[in-house]
């Protein structure tokens, strides 16, 4: 085990990846000489060189448009949009030129396709700068997004992502990159689509993912001191998601509570409910409760902003009123 | 005018003629039902399609726009895999999942035709950085039309093509429309001071007459090929058809005659020498191979669902 930051375990997996494969190239805006706003690509440009580590202006529209030219040329880029937000300009690239170029050309091609960007709240950057919006791309047949929470997930994933010959969009998150943890030495991929039973529990089920992990681990404890045995799952993939873990799950507790970052209206979280409420009809003894942020802004000072992410406490009373 | 010269002027007439009658098609087809959806036609700018793309091999690659069967036929799309295509038939070149705003054939480096407007600019700029990164000599065209010059995926593409460089021939179809709008209601700059502002050089073509296309094509290419840089060639034509089969154009005022650019070639190569036996010799070929093309596309399975259903996504290579 190596001790590292969450941003190192991501720049690992982009080494690795362009030590093992020539034709991955990194694009963004002040990643190659600026090292990344949040450091994660820093010292990559000087090991690889600026043909393969290349610094773009701000044109988030272009910068995708083109990351799909070199995709269907044979190179596998890995774009960095460096807040999720910004995601608003880049989406006829990514919506309606990555996610279906191999549908609509009649499978001619693929669009190996990487885009890092980080989402959420905790340092108070404001509207723009703090949304959770995987929603948005979860809901487009022919992209992939998949969200890690820990440092050997964020390594595994991406490797994998970057193998991968679809687009996928791969979410950090900027209040966890100066997180410790551990990476093996011995660093392996992992498969898109599949969750992680983070903590077994036999009364109610908990799917999270993310930034929201840390206050789902939390909420674990807190429901313990209850005597409640919680089932924590990490879906570390949104699409496609584990369907089959989180049914498996719901087998077993009976109660299912669904908690992210992003607003609660339209989430990731109403997918799985609406999926679980059919498929897992039978297996239910409780309503499922969805715990997201309100439907508001992400506001800017620290009291608003404290009082917008959701928290343990509300996965601990949703908890509550799904076992009521 | 010597005699490759003259061979090579009729090979663009077939070229030109091969896409206004396959053209001419669709709108018969697209009436009668046969094709579904929307198509947009580019009869009146064939100079172009032909013009540049006998600039270019195969591995030079080009990204095209809503009117793009022209682009596509001249790249080196079949007529059969283009009919079948447009036809929604499972043998079309996309399997009839894409259908007319979307012809490619990614063998012949045709990487689409796009139902966004402005969409194609930035992937040709990818394409062209590929091509480079590979240290290949190869080129790639963003074809758009004089409507894309409103969209700021041009104008951010020019300034990356400029810095990177990127070897990327812009080709501008100055057709005189932005949809249903004439371009000088929508756009308050010219094209010449676009580039200038990027420090790219700029050419303008007659868009009609396709041996100058052609020629100056060769120049241009030639040119980015050898400095790696990308050059804007804006193409003056003219939009004969509505922005869509089936656009009343009540809006039009454009009324006087357009150079067609197909009976421009045609009396010029009587002028050179050609019989006008030999020339009608060629259009009854070329129609008998669009009209041939039609009927095996109307002779062809339809796509199954399931198997549309089942290429959303890529397979991992093993």
């Amino acid at each position: 085990m190596t001790e590292m930051r969450y941003a190192h375990a991501i720049n690992r997996a982009l080494d690795d990846a362009m030590a093992a494969d020539r034709t991955v190239l990194l694009l963004g805006e002040d990643i190659g000489k600026a090292g990344g706003s949040f450091a994660v690509t820093r010292g990559l440009q000087e090991k690889y060189g600026a043909d393969r580590v290349i610094d773009t202006p701000i044109s988030e529209n272009a910068l995708g448009g083109m990351a799909v030219g070199l995709a269907l040329s044979g190179f596998r880029p890995v774009i960095e949009i460096m807040f999720m937000d910004f995601m608003a300009l880049t989406m006829d690239a990514l919506v309606n030129q990555a996610a279906k170029a191999h549908f609509m050309f009649g499978g001619q091609s693929s669009v190996p396709l990487v885009v890092r960007t980080q989402h959420g709240g905790g340092l108070n950057a404001g509207p723009q700068h703090s949304q959770c919006l995987e929603a948005w791309f979860a809901h487009i047949p022919g992209l992939k997004l998949v969200c890690p929470s820990s440092l050997e997930d964020a390594y595994g994933l991406l490797r994998q992502a970057i193998d991968d010959p679809n687009p996928v969009i791969f979410v950090e998150h900027k209040a966890m990159y100066p997180i410790k943890g551990d990476l093996p030495e011995h660093r392996a991929k992992l498969e898109i689509g599949t969750a992680r039973l983070v903590r077994p529990g036999t009364d109610v089920t908990i799917v999270s993912y993310g930034g929201m992990m840390r206050e789902a681990i939390k909420a674990v404890d807190l429901l313990a001191a209850e005597n409640v045995s919680a089932e924590l799952i990490d879906l570390r993939s949104i699409q496609p998601w584990d369907e089959a873990s989180v049914l498996a799950s719901l087998a077993r507790t009976h109660h299912l509570v669904v908690a992210h970052e992003a607003v609660e209206a339209f989430g990731v979280g109403a997918e799985i409910v609406a999926r679980m409420a059919d498929i897992g009809f039978d297996e239910l003894d409780g309503p499922i409760i969805r715990v997201g942020a309100p439907f508001m802004p992400v506001p800017f000072s620290r009291e608003l902003e404290a009082s917008y992410i959701p928290a343990a406490a509300q996965i601990v009373d949703a908890a509550r009123r799904a076992l009521k | 005018m010597s005699l490759p010269a003259v061979v090579e002027h009729l090979k663009l007439y077939r070229q030109m003629l091969t896409i206004r009658l396959a053209e001419q098609a669709c709108g018969k087809l697209f009436a009668d039902g046969a094709i579904p959806g929307f198509i947009h036609l580019s009869i009146g700018q064939e100079a172009v399609s032909a013009g540049i793309m006998s600039a270019l091999t195969n591995a030079d690659t080009i990204a095209s726009t809503h009117r793009g069967h022209g682009h596509a036929l001249a790249k080196g799309l079949s007529l059969s895999g283009f009919f079948r295509e447009l036809m929604g038939r499972a043998n079309g070149v996309c399997g009839g999942r894409g259908g007319s705003m979307h012809v490619a054939d990614f063998s012949v480096g045709m990487l689409g035709a796009n139902g966004i407007v402005g969409g194609g600019i930035a992937i040709a700029l990818g394409s062209g950085l590929a091509h480079k990164l590979r240290g290949t000599q190869a080129v790639s065209v963003a074809f758009f039309g004089d409507g894309a010059m409103a969209e700021g995926v041009l104008h951010e593409s020019l300034n990356i093509a400029s810095l990177l460089p990127a070897p990327v021939f812009f080709a501008c179809e100055a057709n005189g429309w932005s949809e249903f709008s004439p371009t000088s209601a929508q756009i308050s700059f010219t094209l010449e001071a676009l580039a200038a502002s990027y420090r790219i050089p700029f050419h303008r073509i007659d868009g009609n007459d396709v041996r100058k296309v052609s020629a100056i094509a060769k120049e241009i290419i030639t040119t980015i090929r050898e400095s790696g840089r990308p050059i804007v060639v804006e193409c003056v034509t003219r939009r004969v058809r509505g922005h869509f089969e089936g656009d009343p154009q009540r809006y039009r005022t454009d009324t006087e005659q357009a150079v067609d650019p197909l009976s421009f070639t045609r009396a010029a190569l009587a002028a050179e020498g050609v019989a006008p036996d030999a020339l009608d010799d060629i259009d009854r070929e070329v129609e008998a191979e669009v009209q041939a093309a039609i009927a095996s596309a109307a002779e062809s399975p339809l796509p199954s669902f399931a198997s549309a259903q089942a290429g959303v996504y890529a397979a991992a290579m093993p």
